[in-house]
């Protein structure tokens, strides 16, 4: 891809007790995009990051950084990298102030407390600058870990499952932290479980399972290409059977027979059997009166969930 | 080479060391005066000078090396343990600086603690005993390239660590009893024929020997065997440094 910030070709890590964790993983990350990485428990995402970032060495393949090898050339790579990591680890007996002055000495930047404030206040840590570590909640010292990491001002930033333990208002403001720095042009790639993280933040989605990247794909484009959607017609009275005149729609009863379940393309609109007209036209035509209707676009948690147990 | 990484690291660590000031300080002054107490003045009155000098002078360069390896290993060792098991060193590893950078700032801060604690104790010896530093710039090189190189030793040994047991059980088992049977209070040709050999075979006799060389001019062996010695184990302490970083050993999975 012309403009890939970073690019994993044939990463594999196989660990010491013998357990691959990726598996020829080959992925390219957009300049300025927001990437979302899915997965279960254990799928290597984690992994994944630890190896981009340098925490874990690869038993194969390479990692491009703006154009760096990771390896070879990780001064250059890692300078922009900025890393969240999913565990909180902190040093406790710090101040807030002074352990994200440090990360940013550590990446080998100058001092510069306007930086360091500016990033402070995005995070609504400003307040707790002179706390120690010890004394701030989790979700607090979730935010200064995002704050150490762009402490360093990196062009790219990996958040693995940065809003865990966060409540909702909390999350909402992060979320608006990140498109902010995307708006600045910072690269972001983020893990989450909250499904609806990835559909509200991401440009594009990735989904690993068992160390391989099973899917990647503009989050737009999968929710219409897989996204199905539901109608459901609720009767008045049960049917014993289904007439004649629907046999030819693929429809599923529920058990009372009250509802019938109906799937249709949501973007192509033109399943063969002649989609919602068709089949409302021969409801009609049987006599079936119809109490209600609802329709219901599968979300990208369904997407989700339907492709990790489907290669389970 | 970038100095921003090495001061962060360096003044992180030496924060650390004014947060346990007390232990850190304290501890082992009290602990160098209750031997000057004990071995200088109560038992010491009753020993003989050594080569024209005095046992409770005689033993001060060997204390002030004992205080010296200790206290060189177990903070070294515990700087970068404590960010290896709190999980902090994640940062450390995705940083962009050399191994070299991060031995500067940890091993630095770590050595400049043991060489002002090693000043400290001297001059609390001199309240208990009157002597001269007969050449006191060979006697700062000494103490900052012991420091130096005991702060590597201990920084290796706070990787390999695993537990909280091993970080302790390197100082107790090996440091402590090679400088006890390393010279600090005796004079090695006071031993048997049989061990005054075996004793050539422990790196500390050559530091204390050489050390003491500084103060009084009298010494075991040579004082260019000593600086040999400590420049070799110097060499061997960052070639070790250098590989744990190259092949992640105890550092990345
Ligand atoms: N140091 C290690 N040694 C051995 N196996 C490991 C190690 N680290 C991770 N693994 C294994 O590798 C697999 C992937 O782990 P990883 O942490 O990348 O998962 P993840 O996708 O981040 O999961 P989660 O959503 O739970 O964070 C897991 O089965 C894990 O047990
Ligand atoms: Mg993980």
């Amino acid at each position: 891809m012309s403009d890939s910030i970073i690019r994993i070709e044939g990463l594999s890590k196989t660990f010491a007790g013998g357990f691959q964790a990726l598996r020829q993983v080959d992925l390219s990350i957009q300049r300025g995009e927001i990437f979302a990485l899915l997965g279960p428990n254990g799928a290597g995402k984690t992994t994944l990051i630890s190896a981009v970032c340098g925490l874990v060495s690869p038993t194969q393949g390479t990692v491009w950084v703006d154009g760096f090898d990771n390896v070879k050339a990780y001064r250059a790579a890692r300078e922009r990298i900025g890393l969240v990591p999913q565990e909180l680890t902190n040093e406790a007996f710090e101040t807030v102030w002074n352990t994200v002055s440090f990360s940013r000495g550590l990446f080998g930047k100058p001092p510069n407390p306007k930086h360091i404030e500016r990033v402070l206040r995005s995070l609504t840590l400003w307040e707790k600058r002179n706390n120690r570590l010890i004394t701030l909640s989790g979700g607090m010292k979730r935010r200064v870990l995002i704050a150490k990491a762009l402490s360093h001002e990196p062009r790219i930033l990996f958040l693995d499952e940065p809003t865990a333990g966060v409540d909702v208002e909390l999350r909402r403001e992060m979320w608006n932290v990140v498109r902010e720095l995307r708006d600045q042009g910072v690269t972001i790639i983020l893990t989450t479980h909250y499904i609806e993280e990835a559909e509200e933040m991401a440009d594009r989605i990735g989904v690993i399972n068992h160390g391989e990247i099973v899917l990647v794909e503009e989050k737009n484009v999968l929710i219409e290409k897989l996204g199905r959607k539901q109608l459901t017609v609720q009767l008045f009275e049960p049917l014993e059977a289904l007439p004649p005149e629907l046999a030819t729609f693929a429809l599923i009863q529920n058990e009372a027979g009250d509802e019938l379940i109906y799937s249709y393309e949501s973007a192509i609109q033109k399943a063969g059997d002649g989609g919602i007209s068709a089949l409302l036209g021969a409801l009609n035509k049987a006599g079936v009166g119809v109490k209600d209707l609802h329709t219901r676009q599968s979300s990208l948690e369904d997407i989700f969930v339907d492709l990790v147990k489907e290669r389970a | 080479m970038n100095v921003y990484p090495v001061r962060a690291i360096y003044m992180a660590e030496m924060m650390r060391t004014r947060r346990t000031l007390l232990q850190s300080v304290v501890s082992p002054v009290i602990s160098t005066s209750l031997y000057f107490v004990v071995f200088g003045a109560a038992i010491g009155s009753r020993i003989d000078e050594i080569g024209g000098v005095s046992y409770g002078a005689f033993i001060v360069p060997g204390l002030i090396m004992l205080m010296l390896l200790t206290q060189s290993v177990s903070n070294a060792s515990f700087g970068i343990f404590f960010p290896k098991f709190s999980g902090s060193i994640y940062e450390l590893l995705s940083a962009p600086i050399s191994f070299l950078e991060i031995v500067i700032g940890y091993v630095g801060a770590a050595a400049t603690k043991s060489v002002v604690l090693g000043l400290i104790i001297l001059a609390t010896a001199r309240l208990f005993v009157p002597m001269e530093v007969a050449h006191p710039v060979w006697m700062l090189l000494f103490l900052l390239l012991t420091a130096v190189t005991f702060s590597m030793l201990g920084f290796i040994i706070g990787i390999w660590a695993d537990g909280f047991d091993k970080l302790q059980l390197v100082p107790l088992l090996v440091i402590t009893p090679l400088t006890f049977l390393g010279g600090s209070f005796y004079s090695i040709d006071m031993l048997p024929p049989f061990w005054q050999g075996v004793t050539l075979f422990n790196p500390v006799v050559y530091l204390v020997s050489g050390f003491r060389w500084s103060f009084y001019g009298i010494s075991d062996v040579s004082m260019v065997a000593s600086l040999a010695m400590i420049l070799l184990f110097l060499l061997v302490c960052l070639a070790t440094i250098a590989w744990i970083f190259r092949t992640g050993y105890r550092l990345k999975p």
